[in-house]
């Protein structure tokens, strides 16, 4: 092998192997995306979302199903947020959506609670019982009113 | 005391100066790479002096980058009991600002000042004088495949020093120092996304790539032909390229993925 084609075989394993890396840097490292299917998109509306974001995971029982799509301010001045599910899950139309906190500093999530009734929600629909953001500051604010009250009496 | 005026009106009017005869230098690259004849053995001779023989520093040193991270970051983060965050902070650390970086400062010490020097070489042996004797444009001949090479470079190179980095973190972190390999690598997988993380890392990349292609080239080009001038010419290719890149990169990161 002369050497002008042995140079050849080294840049090309070279570029090669650098494509291979970028590959798993981007696929295995960078793709924690959700890679479900998607495909139902459900909506609610809460009255305080806390911290929720863009691309926050959606859970049952723990498991993800989806994520939050987008988050507008509806009509009336609440938080509307547009989630994609997976679209081969039935989720019973009273089953109700809350935005949960992992652990006690970590990031937010939603929560869907199942209903118990037989109609499924269809693409577009609304969740009909939602549940708010816990702000902690508002909650401790709440206790030191109680308790001020209490010391009064 | 006046006569500070001037002098700063002269520096000044140099730096834009030298500015403007980048740009200048660089659009004269881009015209280039659309004329042909297209030389692509020119491009591929010039990948390997600058990209196939930079690997094994790159590894080493990402390799060696990685370790150290996985160290100090654990000797933080266990005095908060919080070990498994680990790969999180060592992932991105490693791919949003050390892997492009230092890529982009070891391959201008390595290739960078080599190409310098190569190009200023052939103005003092007046080689440069010859091809344009043959009527041949020697920044089509010569510097549009060594500007190209490290531009194609950077990115590959820095994809292995990330890797390599990951890899030096998990054997500090989780065979020397005992975090779990499972929690390490899962929390380095939700933490790094690609969108911003990996973009940026490439993006980054890119124009550091494009930085030192075009600052190796034009000092080389413009160099004072004789054995001084080549040495002052590789000297500022390092200079120049190294605080390029850490100026850029704080604009980059402010700009991109926030």
């Amino acid at each position: 092998m002369n050497s002008s084609k042995k140079l050849d075989w080294f840049v090309g394993i070279f570029v090669l192997l650098g494509l291979g890396a970028m590959a798993t840097l981007s696929i295995s490292i960078g793709g924690a995306t959700y890679s479900g299917k998607g495909g139902l998109t459900l909506y609610a509306t809460f009255d305080e979302i806390g911290g929720l974001k863009d691309r926050a995971p959606v859970l049952i029982a723990g498991v993800k199903v989806g994520l939050v799509e987008s988050i507008h301010l509806s009509e009336d001045y609440r938080a509307k947020v547009r989630m994609d599910v997976d679209d081969t899950l039935v989720l019973p139309f009273d089953s109700s959506a809350s935005i949960r906190t992992a652990g006690l500093l970590g990031d937010q999530f939603i929560h869907i609670e199942l209903g118990a009734e037989e109609e499924a929600l269809k693409a577009g629909e609304e969740f009909a019982y939602t549940e708010d953001a816990l702000v902690i500051e508002s909650l401790i604010g709440k206790l030191v009113h109680n308790l001020g009250i209490e010391k009064d009496e | 005391m006046i006569e500070l005026i001037p002098a700063i009106g002269r520096y000044v009017r140099q730096w834009v100066d030298s500015l403007g005869s980048h740009a200048q230098f660089a659009a004269r690259i881009g015209a280039a790479a659309l004329r042909p004849p297209f030389r692509p053995r020119r491009s591929v001779e010039a990948m390997y002096d600058s990209g196939v023989l930079s690997v094994v520093i790159i590894c080493v040193s990402g390799f060696a980058v990685g370790m150290v991270l996985g160290l100090l970051f654990y000797l933080s983060l266990s005095r908060f009991g919080s070990q498994e965050v680990l790969g999180a902070i060592v992932g991105i650390a490693l791919v949003r600002e050390l892997a492009p970086v230092f890529t982009a400062l070891l391959v201008t010490g390595r290739a960078g000042s080599a190409v310098t020097a190569e190009i200023g070489t052939m103005v003092v042996t007046e080689e440069l004088d010859g091809l344009r004797m043959l009527s041949i444009d020697p920044v089509h001949f010569v510097v549009l495949p060594k500007s190209m090479a490290l531009l194609f470079v950077m990115p590959i190179l820095t994809a292995f020093f990330a890797l390599f980095g990951i890899a030096g973190a998990y054997v500090a972190g989780c065979i020397v120092l005992g975090v779990d390999g499972g929690t390490f690598v899962t929390s380095l997988i939700d933490a790094v996304d690609f969108e911003n993380d990996i973009m940026g890392c490439f993006l980054k990349s890119v124009i550091f790539g494009s930085l030192l292609g075009l600052v190796a080239t034009y000092r080389g080009y413009h160099c004072e032909p004789t054995s001084r001038g080549v040495s002052s010419a590789t000297t500022q290719t390092v200079v120049v390229a190294s605080v390029s890149v850490l100026i850029f990169d704080y604009f980059i990161t402010a700009l991109w993925g926030f």
